[in-house]
């Protein structure tokens, strides 16, 4: 009964923008599901609206690549109607919950990354990317001083919380370098001004994640073997779950209107 | 095991430029920084604001509203402090 | 989002009271003033009030529970912003209304202990699964429908803090009804089989949300206390009735049928529905409905699982004031 995942064709242009749009998705899908269930009520409060502004910047962003893509593809179709091999979103976002140091060590990792990226993108020469990014940025901005408060917190909390902190900082690791990777669309894109290029962000990404962890009184990891394939659709077992949740309705009943 | 207390903080928000902070609930948090980050998500999320102040229940020293006779009525007599207790000709305009 | 008319007013202990405190008092609520956190009150007020309000709360937290399931499978992104945005606010009302409770000089901990321990009610509504995108529907329309009748009288309750929670939680909760009437709209508009999806909703959710409004008046005993200190404005059957007969045009607008063959309209174009199953209703509240453990279990660990959390948050505070302290003493 499933309907049939749609083609996409991925210019440099539109990939970029799925690769963005889909980092939004996953990880505002995967804070969605702390709704109702997180350690306070003030932080379900707080993850959520995360999980709000992600969904919205997925949204935009998926939007611009149906645009550049000029099929009859839009938003949801890009959501609910690619499967694993098509997403495009780094390994680090589609990683399980686990426990909230790990929500919130991914959570780090990736924002301190995005809030670089966003304001780097402002000055795009595509306006609409430039627009998105102004508006994320800000987002951004705050989604990293939360997380990494609470990393200070748990880091420089209990014997507990520092000893979650730090696994979930050592399990983690090995999924911020694909951040730093660029194919050859990607550097077309940032030679004509349009992208941006991650290995300028890198050292400084590097400072404010050096900085709060050891204000944490935590470590990063020595090891600097990284995982990839996320950005070409190699993605880890977690993927496959979730989109088969966030994508069951659409499936079931192709086509129609909700 | 009963639960600890997370300390309760009083939020106020400012609106608009040109309006006073004004109270619009509470919330618990750990600490001064979780406070002001708790306001912004709980109490400011269909821009309710521009400015937030927290401030913990425990400083507030609230009038007793016992003492409710003593506090405030001395002030109800004094009309002579409203504008309207004073008669100025209509001729005059507005003043 | 959801009272219920659960609770039962303490019975009052006049005797211990000082009895013309007690006239001042009442005086006061007839002349609609507000009691304040601070005012003296009797014992009975207080502690009517705190089983209230903490109830409220309670079911704004574990109402999060039976939306929440469908957050990750909302079928469109505009859905699933809508459905996050709304059983958020829900956490936020839990939140007010836990806030005015405190103010009564329970601490929420100990008001959620007492739940989580399961010594405090919440709406019977919650024990009910939502086993289709319908079933989103029709709580948003239904029993937020249901809610916003109990509430919006409570916004002028005569304990000021629960008031002026209520008066936030009714501003944003007016959205939350048109999303899921939205949503029923688009589901009858579209295929044979999403309208049999809303029939099938409607029909099992009909009952269950008549019975939010609690007993029926000749079964309520305590409903006088509550009417006098002004914390009740409506009977129970008054605001059932107000209920079906807003819901019973926005149904046939649907085209759906209301689960109740034997409801007619009066002449004065009220909607008379047939006997609520009472049984069921108790049953659900002593905790067998279909839901009640599994929604106890889940907050349950989400409590239990945040205690590192909790614990860490406090000891950094800790930390940081002696800190603070060892610096200012240099």
């Amino acid at each position: 009964m499933a309907v049939a995942n749609i083609q996409v064709s991925e210019t440099p242009l539109v990939l970029y923008a799925l690769r963005r749009a889909d980092d939004a998705l996953i990880l505002g899908h995967r804070l969605s599901e702390w709704c109702g269930h997180a350690p306070m009520l003030e932080e379900d409060m707080a993850l959520s609206n995360i999980a709000l502004d992600l969904i919205g910047q997925a949204r935009e962003l998926y939007a611009f690549a149906a645009k550049a893509e000029r099929r009859d593809n839009d938003e949801d179709k890009l959501a609910y109607l690619r499967d694993v091999r098509q997403y495009r979103n780094l390994l680090l976002v589609e990683q399980p919950n686990g426990d909230f140091a790990q929500t919130l060590v991914r959570q780090f990792f990736y924002s301190a990354f995005a809030d670089l990226c966003w304001r780097a993108m402002m000055s795009s020469r595509y306006t609409t990317l430039a627009a998105i990014a102004a508006k994320s940025e800000k987002e951004s901005a705050y989604h990293l001083r939360h997380a990494s408060e609470w990393i200070i917190r748990l880091g420089d909390g209990t014997d507990e919380s520092h000893r979650r902190a730090q696994a979930a900082i050592d399990h983690l690791w090995a999924f911020t370098g694909e951040m730093f990777s660029v194919d050859d669309g990607e550097r077309a894109l940032i030679q004509a001004g349009i992208a941006v290029d991650p290995e300028t962000l890198r050292g400084r990404w590097l400072q404010t994640i050096s900085d709060v962890v050891s204000e944490a009184t935590l470590v990063l990891p020595q090891n600097n073997w990284m995982q990839q394939g996320g950005r070409t659709g190699r993605h880890s077992e977690h993927l496959g779950h979730l989109l088969s949740e966030l994508q069951s309705m659409q499936r079931t009943f192709p086509g129609l209107t909700w | 095991m009963a639960t600890p207390n997370t300390p309760l903080w009083e939020v106020f928000i400012r609106s608009r430029n040109g309006l006073a902070h004004k109270h619009v609930g509470s919330l618990h948090a750990s600490d001064a920084t979780m406070a002001l980050q708790a306001a912004r998500d709980i109490y400011t999320r269909r821009g309710e604001g521009l400015s937030i102040w927290v401030v913990p229940s425990s400083a507030i020293t609230a009038s007793d509203p016992a003492e409710k006779g003593m506090m405030f009525e001395p002030a109800e007599s004094k009309i002579y402090r409203h504008p309207t207790f004073y008669e100025v000709p209509e001729e005059v305009g507005h003043m | 989002m959801y009272t219920q008319a659960l609770n039962t007013a303490e019975t009052e202990d006049r005797g211990l009271e000082d009895a013309a405190k007690a006239a001042e008092f009442q005086a006061r609520i007839d002349a609609e003033e507000r009691i304040e956190p601070n005012d003296w009150m009797p014992a009975a007020y207080r502690k009517t009030l705190t089983r209230q309000i903490s109830q409220h709360a309670h079911s704004e937290i574990v109402g999060m529970l039976p939306e929440g399931n469908w957050i990750t499978r909302a079928p469109t992104l505009r859905r699933k912003a809508a459905l996050l945005a709304k059983v958020q606010d829900e956490c936020g009302h839990g939140l007010y209304l836990y806030a005015a409770a405190e103010t009564l000089g329970a601490s929420r901990e100990e008001l959620v202990d007492a739940m989580l321990a399961g010594k405090a009610k919440y709406s019977s509504i919650f024990n009910y699964p939502t086993l289709t995108w319908a079933d989103i529907g029709t709580i948003g329309w239904l029993v937020d429908g249901a809610a916003i009748m109990n509430q919006i009288p409570l916004c002028r309750c005569s304990y000021g803090p629960y008031a002026r929670a209520m008066i936030r939680v009714c501003k944003e909760e007016s959205f939350h009804q048109r999303q899921g009437y939205e949503i029923m709209l688009t589901l009858c508009r579209g295929s044979d089989e999403q309208k049999a999806m809303a029939q099938d909703a409607l029909n099992r959710w009909w009952w269950p949300v008549l019975m939010m409004f609690g007993p029926p008046d000749v079964a309520s005993q305590h409903s006088d206390t509550s009417t006098r200190w002004k914390i009740k404005r409506f009977s129970n059957d008054e605001l059932r009735q107000k209920f079906v007969d807003a819901t019973v045009p926005q149904a046939q607008y649907l085209g759906l049928t209301i689960p109740d063959p034997g409801m007619t309209q009066d002449a004065d174009g009220h909607w008379r529905y047939s006997e609520i199953d009472w049984t069921e209703f108790k049953q659900v509240l002593a905790g067998n409905g279909p839901c009640n453990r599994d929604r106890m279990a889940a907050r349950r660990k989400a409590h239990e699982e945040g205690a590192w959390v909790r614990e860490a948050a406090a000891a950094y505070a800790a930390k940081r004031a002696r800190r603070q302290t060892a610096q200012a003493a240099e």
